[in-house]
């Protein structure tokens, strides 16, 4: 899937991955899409949460080898 | 005296209506309000120590990351949470048997042991406490979990508002100036008003 801008948040744990996607979309344009990468087992379903909250939507959330792959679209 | 029929009728057919018309009104507004609505939270932090620093923090930040507004007012051991220096928090495992008292590093099967050390021993020992600390900081560090520092900043910089209790800080004889800035230092007067409206109110 294609996207504007990567976060790179591997190796970190709650809730600092959210707090850094936050500060990534709100650096972007409303249509623009984020990936995250993370590793925290928590994350998805923080990041599900947090794309119904913030109407950010979750285009897809996958899991490959304990590795979490998030794709956002800023509102 | 009733009313008439044809009054009683029209009377009937109004209630009717109203029945139909008035629950959908109602869900309409209450979804309307409920979109346009921004939720808070409003939280009281009492306790200045490493481990307890990080839930008012951790919740506080994360809300403010889904768009929440946010106020944390710090009171008694609180306010060590604010103080411009907060690398000597400390966390004390003496009369905490809920901590787990594991080494942040060496092989997976050192790692594993809880040390079941007796109070009467930690208290016994000198710079017991310090060297917990180090081992929290370390493990802190190995998860990658933030800093309190850190999430410190990224809360005031998500708009979270810092209330210092005023009392505390004369209680204590502490100075405006051994805290950050951004700070307003009030009382509960002010406080309770912003619980009172919020959506969740937390005391930790």
């Amino acid at each position: 899937m294609d996207f504007d801008k990567d976060l790179d948040a591997r190796g970190l744990n709650c809730p600092l991955p959210i707090l850094r996607a936050k500060k990534a979309l709100a650096e972007m344009t409303g249509g623009q899409v984020l990936r995250v990468l993370s590793t925290d087992p928590g994350s998805v379903k923080d990041f599900a949460a947090f794309a119904k909250q913030t109407g950010n939507e979750l285009l897809s959330s996958g899991e490959n080898n304990k590795e979490f792959e998030f794709y956002l679209k800023r509102k | 005296m009733g009313a008439t029929p044809e009054i009683a009728n029209i009377d009937e057919l109004i209630q009717r209506r109203i029945d139909e018309i008035l629950p959908q009104k109602i869900e309409q507004a209450l979804q309307a309000r409920e979109a346009s609505h921004t939720p808070s939270m409003t939280i009281i932090a009492t306790k200045g120590t490493l481990d307890w620093a990080y839930p008012p923090f951790i919740l506080a930040s994360t809300a403010a990351a889904l768009g929440w507004d946010v106020k944390i007012f710090f009171t008694f051991y609180g306010l060590n949470l604010l103080k411009k220096d907060i690398s000597d928090l400390k966390v004390s495992p003496l009369g905490n048997p809920g901590m787990p008292m594991k080494m942040p590093f060496g092989p997976d099967w050192f790692k594993s042991i809880n040390w079941n050390i007796p109070n009467l021993v930690q208290a016994g020992i000198p710079g017991f406490e310090s060297v917990a600390t180090l081992l929290m900081q370390q493990t802190i560090r190995n998860n990658g979990v933030a800093s309190i520092a850190e999430l410190r900043a990224l809360s005031q910089e998500a708009d979270v508002k810092f209330i210092a209790c005023q009392m505390t800080v004369e209680l204590f004889g502490f100075k405006h100036d051994d805290f950050i800035d951004g700070l307003d230092f009030a009382g509960a007067a002010t406080f309770l008003p912003e619980a009172q409206k919020a959506d969740v109110s937390l005391f930790m």
